[in-house]
C-alpha cells in the first residue's frame, strides 16, 4: 500500500453547542493515500460535505469541531496535525497542500472579479516571490490544461458556461500543484455529458499532476467507475470502505448493498431495481445503536442496542476492507 | 457604450419632460406672481410698470403659450431664470449661484463622509457579525429615527449661544466678506460643524445598516469560501471578495443620496439658517417668489438626473454583470 498523505482522526463535528448540538460527524478514520482517489459516498445529510469542510477547518458557524486530528504527510517532510496550526499556517497550508472543488460550479467564483484576478491572487498569495508575469504564464497553463483557451483569462464569471465555470475551478484548483484535492459534489450542478468530460479530465489531469483526491458525491455509480477505493458514509459514520471492485461486486454492509441496487448496471444479467426503504435518519434524534437499524433488511436485536464499531470483518481477511455491521461474519475481527 | 448613449438619451428626455413641467405647473396655478408683486408694492405702480413687469417674467399676456414656452427654453440655454421678487431686481441665477457653493459643500461633504464612514463600519460590523460592533447598529438607528430638525434644534440649544464655540445661525460670519482667506475659511467651517455634525449623526446609521446587512449576505456566497479556502489573508478576502460585491447596492444608494444633496437640504438650511439653496427655498415659498423657486427646482432636478446617470455610470464599472457587451 502507498504512503498516507492525508489522515483523517477520529473526527467528530457538531452543530451548535451544548445539549442542542447535533453530531453530523461521529468518530470518522479515513485515510487517503498518495495518488488515489478516494470516493466519499452517502445520502444528502450523511455528514460527507460537513467532512470535507472540517477537515480543511471551513466550517461556517455554528459547526464546530468536536474532535479528531487531521494529519497532513507532506512530501518529504514531517506530518503534521492540521488542527493545530495557527491561523496564518492554516491560509499557507491551504489550497498550496489541499485544495477544494466545491459543489457550486455557479457560485464559487466571484461574480465582479474577471477570471484571472481571481486565478492571480491565489498565487500572489503563496507565492509572492513570483513575478507577474510568471503568475500569468502560469495561470494560462493551467487554464488550457482544463481545456479553457487562455483568452478567456480576461472573461467574468457570466461569460462562462457553467461547465467552463467547473473547469476554471479545477484549474485554480490546481494553480499550486496541491497534494490533495477535495472535490465536493464537483460535477453535480453539470449534465451528464459535461460531467463525464470533466471527470475524464481529471483522471488525465491526476496522471500527470499526481494528486490525490478526495472525491464526495451521492453517486455512487460515479465512483465505482472512477475511484480505486470507496468510503460510505451513513447518518455521520463511515459504515464500509474498501476498493471499488470489491465494495461493487460483494458489498457487506446494508446500506451500501442498498446503494448499489439503486442503479441499474451496464453489464450482467437484469436485475431489479430496488430503493432503500425510509429516509435519511434525523440527526437530532439519531437511532440507538446501528443508525442504519431501522431502515436495514436484516436487522436484529443486536443491531438497536449497540453502535457497530468499523474493522476489519471476520469473513473476509483482507485488510483493505472496512466495515461496521453486526451481521454474521461481518463482526470486526478481536 | 451602447448602454451608456441609451442611459443619456432617456436622462436627456427625462430633463426635457421636468423642464417642461417646471414651465406649465406656475402657469396653471391660479393668480400669478405679476399680482403677488403688485401687492407688495401695495398697488404703487404705473399701468406701463405692470405691463412691463408681466415681460419681464415671462408672463406677457399677448404672446401664446407656445412661444413663451420657446422663450423659456432660449432662456434657459443662456442661464436667464428671471429676476427674483424677494431680492428683487437680481437675476434669480444670480442668488441660485451664490447659493449653490454652499450647500454643496456643507452637505456634500457631509453627505461624502456618512457614506464613507457609515460604509466602513458597516463593512466591519457585517464582517465580525455578533461582535460589540452590532451594538452601534441600534444607537444608531435610534439617532437617526430622531426627527432632524428637533435633532438640529437640540444642538443648538444645548451646544450653541453667543458665548459658545459653535454659532447657531448662518455661514459665515456677518462682518466678513467672503474671499478665498483663512479668515473666512476659518469661520465658514467653524458654522458649518454643528449642522454637518447633526446630518452625519441622523445619516450615517442608513449607511451602516444596508452595507452590514448586505454583507453578512454576500459572507454566506460560495465564493467567500471559496476565498478562504483559497488561503487568502483575512483582509484581502473581507475587502475584495464581500466588501467589493456588497458594496454594489450601497453605491446606488450613494448616487441618489447626492442627487438628495441640493434638494433634501431644506431643514438643515431653515433650522441653522444657513445661506444654501434650501435656506433660498425656504424664502422663496415665504414670499411667493415664484422665479426664484422655479430655478430651485430646476437645480433640484437636474441634481437628481445628474446623480443618476452617475449612480448608473457608477455601475456600470463596479458589476460586470450589468454590461451588455461580450
Amino acid at each position: 500500500m502507498k504512503a498516507p498523505v492525508l489522515e483523517i482522526k477520529n473526527f467528530n463535528v457538531d452543530y451548535g453547542l451544548g445539549d442542542q448540538a447535533v453530531q453530523a460527524v461521529r468518530d470518522v478514520t479515513l485515510t487517503l493515500h498518495r495518488g488515489e482517489v478516494l470516493g466519499l459516498a452517502g445520502e444528502s445529510g450523511s455528514g460527507k460535505s460537513t467532512l470535507a469542510y472540517g477537515v480543511t477547518r471551513l466550517l461556517p458557524p455554528p459547526g464546530v469541531i468536536s474532535g479528531g486530528s487531521v494529519i497532513y504527510h507532506p512530501p518529504g517532510g514531517d506530518p503534521y496535525d492540521v488542527m493545530a496550526l495557527s491561523n496564518s499556517e492554516l491560509r499557507a497550508f491551504r489550497w498550496a497542500e489541499t485544495s477544494i472543488v466545491f459543489q457550486g460550479a455557479m457560485n464559487s467564483l466571484n461574480p465582479v472579479h474577471k477570471v484571472s484576478t481571481q486565478m492571480l491572487d491565489v498565487i500572489r498569495a503563496h507565492e509572492p516571490q513570483l513575478s507577474s508575469e510568471a503568475r500569468v504564464a502560469r495561470a494560462k497553463e493551467m487554464l488550457k490544461l482544463v481545456g479553457i483557451s487562455a483568452d478567456r483569462m480576461d472573461a467574468y464569471p457570466h461569460q462562462l458556461s457553467g461547465g467552463m465555470r467547473q473547469r476554471v475551478m479545477i484549474g485554480m484548483a490546481l494553480v499550486l500543484e496541491p497534494q490533495v484535492v477535495i472535490m465536493d459534489e464537483p460535477t453535480t450542478a453539470l449534465d451528464v455529458v459535461m460531467q463525464r468530460q470533466i471527470l475524464a479530465q481529471l483522471v488525465e489531469l491526476r496522471e500527470r499532476l499526481d494528486f490525490s483526491v478526495l472525491f464526495i458525491t451521492h453517486d455512487l455509480s460515479l465512483l465505482v467507475e472512477f475511484s480505486d477505493r470507496i468510503a460510505i458514509m451513513y447518518g455521520g459514520r463511515i459504515v464500509e470502505q474498501a476498493k471499488s471492485a470489491d465494495l461493487y461486486k460483494d458489498s457487506l454492509h446494508p446500506y451500501s448493498e442498498g446503494l448499489l441496487k439503486s442503479f441499474p448496471a451496464l453489464r450482467g444479467p437484469r436485475r431489479e431495481l430496488a430503493g432503500i426503504p425510509g429516509s435519511p435518519p434525523d440527526l437530532r434524534g439519531m437511532p440507538t445503536g446501528c443508525a442504519f437499524h431501522p431502515r436495514c433488511p436484516h436487522a436484529f436485536d443486536r443491531c438497536s442496542t449497540e453502535i457497530p464499531v468499523l474493522g476489519v470483518p471476520e469473513a473476509r481477511n483482507d485488510p483493505n476492507r472496512e466495515v461496521a455491521c453486526w451481521l454474521p461474519g461481518r463482526v470486526p475481527v478481536g | 457604450m451602447k448602454f451608456l448613449l441609451q442611459r443619456i438619451a432617456f436622462y436627456l428626455f427625462t430633463a426635457w419632460a421636468a423642464i417642461t413641467i417646471n414651465f406649465f405647473i406656475p402657469r396653471f396655478i391660479p393668480g400669478d406672481p405679476v399680482t403677488s408683486l403688485i401687492n407688495k408694492f401695495q398697488g404703487q405702480m404705473s399701468t406701463e410698470a405692470i405691463q412691463s413687469l408681466y415681460v419681464l417674467f415671462g408672463l406677457d399676456k399677448n404672446a401664446s403659450m407656445w412661444s413663451q414656452y420657446i422663450d423659456y427654453w432660449g432662456q434657459i440655454f443662456r442661464g436667464d431664470l428671471g429676476l427674483s421678487f424677494t431680492f428683487f431686481p437680481t437675476p434669480v441665477s444670480e442668488i441660485l449661484g451664490q447659493s449653490l457653493p454652499w450647500t454643496i459643500a456643507l452637505v456634500g461633504i457631509t453627505t461624502f463622509a456618512s457614506f464613507m464612514i457609515g460604509t466602513s463600519l458597516g463593512v466591519l460590523a457585517g464582517w465580525r457579525r455578533g461582535s460589540w460592533l452590532d451594538g452601534l447598529l441600534p444607537v444608531t438607528t435610534f439617532l437617526s429615527s430622531i426627527p432632524y430638525f428637533w435633532l438640529g434644534l437640540l444642538a443648538i440649544t444645548l451646544l450653541a449661544g453667543s458665548d459658545s464655540f459653535f454659532p447657531s445661525s448662518g455661514g459665515y460670519e456677518p462682518g466678513l466678506v467672503p474671499s478665498w482667506n483663512g479668515e473666512f475659511i476659518g469661520s465658514a467651517v467653524q458654522h458649518s460643524l454643528l449642522p454637518a455634525i447633526t446630518i452625519l449623526i441622523s445619516s450615517v446609521s442608513g449607511w451602516i445598516l444596508s452595507m452590514r446587512n448586505m454583507m453578512v449576505t454576500v459572507a454566506s456566497e460560495d465564493y467567500i469560501t471559496v476565498a478562504h479556502a483559497k488561503g487568502l489573508s483575512e483582509r484581502r478576502v473581507m475587502v475584495s471578495y464581500a466588501a467589493r460585491n456588497a458594496l454594489l447596492p450601497n453605491v446606488s444608494g450613494f448616487a441618489l443620496s447626492l442627487g438628495f444633496i441640493v434638494g433634501g437640504t431644506l431643514l438643515v438650511e431653515i433650522v441653522f439658517s444657513y445661506p444654501g439653496i434650501g435656506y433660498n427655498l425656504f424664502q422663496a415659498v415665504g414670499s411667493k417668489d415664484y422665479p426664484l423657486m422655479q430655478g430651485v427646482f430646476l437645480v433640484i432636478t437636474m441634481s437628481v438626473l445628474i446623480a443618476n446617470l452617475i449612480a448608473d455610470v457608477a455601475y456600470l464599472l463596479l458589476d460586470p454583470r450589468t454590461r451588455k457587451e461580450g
